[in-house]
């Protein structure tokens, strides 16, 4: 048993361990290796291309986190209060955006917002706002932002939801009943409450935008974001700067998930601490 | 909102207002969008590409000219989850078994780790195991020749197993944890053999993570574009190739509309039809219990 526990986690951790390993490939092919150099790294580095996809990235991943986020747990917090039909297409809404595959979310997405983009954008050039000749609304960062947050919004409706079901409701009572006001309640009961979902929902969302490829293949037009950028790198030909890019790719993430590790922990200890 | 609870007013302003942004974004990216592939998939493809206003049934007739994309799908999607399925269960078994306290988050979080790393990164890193000079060498220096691994179902399906393991594990876990110990020992006190208690205590009783598994990774694989896309390299294709193929290199919109729309279908009929087998099987399971 302990035997097979350890093959799986060598067949996990293997190919990644490979990936670092060959990204202090000194050889100048990616196939063979000569041990040790940080030559293909310092190259890395110096490529424009992949810099600027790397922000591209960060800055479309932190936007949909922040909008699923609050977004999300709004939501959360106002169907709690509703029932009837209002409640069950919002319930079915909510499992559809997750349910139905990325790939079809993001040819509906391409293909509505070209569609819709085609009509106002001669409306708008008539109206003399933007420039007649090119194009006022097109695909890119907006677009991508938009369908990522589609989707992490319905995981943050999910986790949120779940939390404020679990919750004690006694002391929302009795809150009123002192006589704070909704919002105080809100920011001194329930949001303390909630706050470990509502992180957990930021988290997801952040690493799901950091890490789509399909979704955004599809809307983002012209720029390009670090899984676009790697998979044509791919496509291209295996080049070490390939794995160079994959061991900073793995680096950011790994920083993130124990940054996110040591905020939430931080924070629960607090809470422990009061309660 | 007739529909509200006996909540005034204000109130039921401030719920309009939290649901606003919320609503809009469901309306505008979800269902407009769903609306619109849907009456593409009707039309005709303008000579040009694009969308031709019509009304015709024509696009879904033409499926067939994908079958190998859909029957590639609903083979290796389903064969795929039941291998995740199989490596997962003795692991997941062991964390919440069998193995030590102190170890046991540990543990937990090294099969997460790689669910929140680049999903695009670990299947890449398998072109170089399966490809020339990973596996196939290795195999040579033993005397086995001409083994082809990269670009086979073989390789697609060891990509699936190794981007979806974690995911399987986690609700498997999850259901064995919440297993009441007790059971086990009432079990063997009562004389049942370990394979006995296995079958007939252990397996049932852990079903629920079984099917919330199975569900996400099949439901994933079914949209699945990567995977093939790197280690099937044209060759094991999915329906997400083809799609891909349809609407950014072709540009036959209302044909790729019908394919995505009828993909969409497959997948829901597919789980409907799982879960009436499961529930079913729980109702006779129930019974032989009586």
């Amino acid at each position: 048993m302990r035997l097979y526990a350890a093959a799986v986690y060598l067949f996990l951790y293997g190919p990644i361990a490979l990936i670092v390993l060959f990204s202090f490939n000194s050889g100048r092919h990616a196939a063979s290796f000569e041990c040790c150099a940080t030559f293909w790294y310092s190259r890395t580095f110096n490529n424009t291309f992949l810099i600027e996809a790397l922000l591209n990235s960060l800055l479309i991943a932190g936007t949909t986190a922040v909008l699923a986020t609050i977004m999300g747990t709004m939501a959360s917090l106002a169907l709690q209060r509703v029932k009837g039909p209002l409640r069950l297409i919002f319930d079915a809404l909510t499992y559809i955006a997750i349910i139905i595959p990325g790939i079809v979310i993001g040819i509906a997405t391409l293909v509505a917002l070209v569609t819709a983009f085609d009509i106002l954008n001669p409306w708008i050039a008539s109206l003399g706002l933007g420039d007649a000749r090119s194009n006022t609304l097109s695909l890119g960062y907006g677009s991508v932002i938009a369908a990522h947050t589609l989707f992490t919004m319905a995981l943050v409706i999910i986790i949120v939801r779940a939390r404020i079901q679990g919750m004690d409701r006694s002391l929302i009572e009795a809150s009123a009943d002192l006589y704070a006001t909704p919002w105080a309640t809100f920011r001194q009961v329930t949001f303390p409450q909630i706050f470990p979902a509502v992180m957990a929902g930021f988290l997801l969302s952040f690493t799901f935008s950091f890490d789509d490829f399909i979704i955004a293949f599809f809307v983002a037009g012209s720029e390009t974001t670090l899984p676009i950028y790697v998979f044509s790198s791919i496509r291209r030909g295996i080049t070490p700067e390939t794995n160079v890019i994959a061991t900073v790719v793995l680096t950011v993430s790994l920083t993130l998930l124990i940054i996110a590790q040591v905020l939430t922990r931080s924070r629960a200890d607090r809470g422990g601490g009061k309660g | 909102m007739a529909s509200t609870g006996n909540t005034g007013g204000p109130n039921n302003r401030v719920t309009a207002m939290l649901l606003l942004p919320t609503t809009l974004w469901f309306f505008l990216l979800l269902v407009m969008p769903l609306v619109v592939i849907a009456v593409y998939s009707l039309g005709e493809r303008a000579p040009a590409g694009g969308y031709q206003p019509a009304l015709t049934l024509a696009q879904y007739g033409n499926l067939l000219a994908r079958l190998k994309a859909f029957t590639n799908t609903l083979t290796l999607a389903p064969l795929g989850t039941v291998l995740c399925l199989l490596i997962a269960y003795p692991l997941a078994y062991y964390l919440a078994v069998k193995a030590g306290r102190g170890a046991k988050p540990f543990l937990l979080t090294l099969v997460i780790i790689p669910f929140w790393t680049s999903f695009l990164i670990r299947t890449y890193a398998w072109i170089y195991i399966l490809g020339g000079r990973g596996i196939p060498r290795l195999l040579e220096m033993i005397g086995i020749e001409d083994v082809r691994l990269i670009y086979t179902p073989t390789a697609v399906l060891i990509g699936i197993v190794y981007g979806y393991l974690p995911l399987m594990v986690l609700p498997i876990y999850v259901s064995l944890e919440k297993l009441d110990k007790s059971l086990l020992e009432a079990a063997s006190d009562l004389g049942a053999s370990p394979i006995r208690t296995f079958f007939q205590v252990t397996l049932p009783l852990s079903a629920p993570g079984l099917v919330t598994g199975s569900l996400l990774v099949f439901i994933l694989l079914m949209g699945e574009y990567l995977i093939p896309a790197l280690l099937g390299g044209g060759k094991v294709f999915f329906v997400g190739n083809a799609l891909v193929d349809l609407f950014l290199q072709s540009r036959n919109w209302p044909f790729g509309s019908a394919v995505a729309i009828a993909l969409v279908g497959i997948m829901l009929a597919a789980v409907a039809l799982y879960l009436t087998l499961v529930g079913r099987d729980r109702d006779r399971q129930n019974v032989s219990v009586l």
